[in-house]
């Protein structure tokens, strides 16, 4: 295996864009994405997209986007793992590359949401249809679920769900391509209406259009390109039961820790040398029980570890330096390579106000349905 | 006429048959072709336990348009007493008076309306006791 490397990043503002088509935003981010890394060509290219059949009605996405980004005949491959899309697509991308069957790749991530459809319905397709959403349950409510099973059994509070919103949208302001650019108070969250008790508006992230792309080569390449290409270290996946009622425990999310233990092996790491990480944020409650199944607080002390601040910019671990889904936004198919864009700014020094002094190592974890598949990609400074 | 995406589920739906696992036997809910515990392919059809318990809860507020109808209403992951697990509506009950370890009832109801034609579609919904 070839080692990898990222050489350029681009994405769309992350937001309600009701002037784009899917095509229009994907197409903005891919040359960003090629320009910003000063390729002319890319040998092969893979698209994270959850649902362009339910959001806007169009299917077969991989032809629809290489035509549109005038790259035909370069051979283009939609990837779907619902929210876990787009960590996905980036993973192919990476083993193409390492395989050393192409030379440059384009693994992006793209959705449409905010052209009028059911959006409710279209998430529960990543949920069972038959013994979940059958007997109405949403995706609000799957987490909901999660949160009420960690306050009973670890006694993790209503405001400790509120600190993790409440940080996201710190880090956000300064992101110039996030949502919501603005401070939100514990009072806001824990006022807003509630959507699934015990999760209330400003505890879930919002209905997003956006598109995300970064470009892949091998290590000895990127010289060519770049003089700070950022290495991936490891790239690791699991999955779980797709319903959240099959798992022997509700608090832990069993496909985080199982693609963890991977990616630590693969990159001969442990979770306290990891410097800063983007998590799948998609509810409060995730970004809580995923901070712990990463392994960077014991089980049940991840709602403590934010409200004391060790997951806050300066903190031990900061943990959506972007904004997060919550603030930066959450077109599902783009997240997870808006995460890794996140991890490239940081590493190389480009992430201006959210710059966290010394990040060498990054972690982005990406989460499809109520945690049935995950993806973790680390990613290291060169 | 109801359709087959509906009428393949009626076991599951209107009397809780289950497939336990001859080999390690685990009830599995609905019933599979391979047992994800002990990878066995061999099961006898067995009828859930129709009381159990709630292992956690929300109440939902905001749905899709398939419930909006009924909102507020409660979901919940039940522990059957012979230890299978599934996730039911929370029917004539009190949403205040729901909480973890609860015991309920499993109770035969109608579910939703499906398509455009309205289809009644029923199942199970799980009432406090
Ligand atoms: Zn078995």
């Amino acid at each position: 295996m070839k080692e990898v490397a990222v050489i350029g990043v681009g994405m769309t503002n992350f937001g309600e864009l009701w002037n784009k088509s899917i095509k229009d935003i994907f197409v903005e981010a891919a040359l960003k994405a090629i320009d910003n890394a000063g390729v002319d060509h890319i040998d092969s290219m893979y698209i994270g997209t959850m649902s362009g059949g339910l959001f806007v009605g169009q299917e077969h996405i991989g032809a629809v986007m290489a035509d549109y980004l005038g790259m035909n005949p370069v051979p283009a491959t939609r990837v779907e793992s619902a929210c876990a899309s787009g960590g996905t697509a980036f993973r192919q991308a990476y083993f193409e590359v390492a395989s050393g069957s192409s030379e440059i790749v384009l693994a992006s991530g793209v959705e449409k949401m905010t052209d009028g459809v059911d959006v409710t319905a279209a998430l529960a397709t990543a949920a069972d249809q038959e013994y979940e959403v059958y007997n109405g349950v949403t995706f609000p409510g799957l987490y909901a679920m999660i949160a009420n099973a960690h306050m009973h059994q670890y006694k993790t509070t209503r405001e400790q769900l509120a600190a993790v919103a409440v940080k996201n949208h710190r880090n956000g302001k300064n992101n110039p391509n996030a949502q919501f650019r603005n401070e939100i108070t514990i009072e806001q969250v824990l006022n807003s209406t509630l959507v699934a008790d015990p999760l209330r508006l400003l505890d879930c992230s919002p209905v997003s259009d956006g598109g995300a792309a970064v470009i892949l080569c091998s290590m000895e390449l990127a010289k060519q390109f770049t003089d700070s290409p950022v290495r991936v270290i490891a790239s690791a996946q699991a999955s779980d039961t797709i319903s959240l009622y099959e798992r022997d425990s509700l608090t832990t999310l069993k496909a985080v820790s199982d693609a963890a233990a991977k990616a630590y092996k693969q990159a001969e790491l442990k979770p306290d040398n990891i410097d800063i990480a983007e998590v799948h944020d998609c509810f409060t409650i995730a970004e809580i029980v995923v901070s712990e199944d990463l392994g960077f607080f014991e089980k049940g002390c991840g709602g403590a570890a934010v409200e004391e601040g060790k997951t806050s910019l300066e903190g031990q671990i900061p943990i959506n330096t972007s904004g997060g889904l919550k603030s930066k936004g959450h077109p599902v198919g783009a997240t997870g390579i808006a995460q890794i864009i996140e991890l490239y700014e940081q590493l190389t020094g480009q992430a201006g106000k959210r710059q966290v002094k010394d990040a060498r190592i990054g972690l982005a974890q990406n989460m499809g349905g109520s945690g049935a598949s995950c993806t973790i990609n680390i990613l290291e400074a060169v | 006429m109801i359709s087959p995406k509906y009428a393949r589920e009626i076991p599951q739906r209107y009397r809780l048959e289950a497939a336990k696992c001859k080999s390690c036997g685990k009830i599995n809910f609905p019933p599979r072709l391979v047992c994800p515990r002990c990878k066995s392919r061999e099961f006898e059809t067995v009828r859930l336990s129709n009381e159990g318990k709630i292992l956690t809860y929300t109440i939902i507020r905001v749905s899709s348009d398939t419930f909006s109808h009924q909102t507020p209403y409660a979901v919940a992951i039940i522990e059957t007493n012979d230890g299978a697990k599934l996730m039911a509506m929370i029917a004539d009950s009190d949403l205040n008076e729901i909480e973890i370890g609860k015991k309920v009832k499993l109770v035969f109801r109608k579910i939703q309306d499906e398509g455009v034609w309205g289809l009644h579609c029923y199942g199970y919904k799980a009432v406090l006791i």
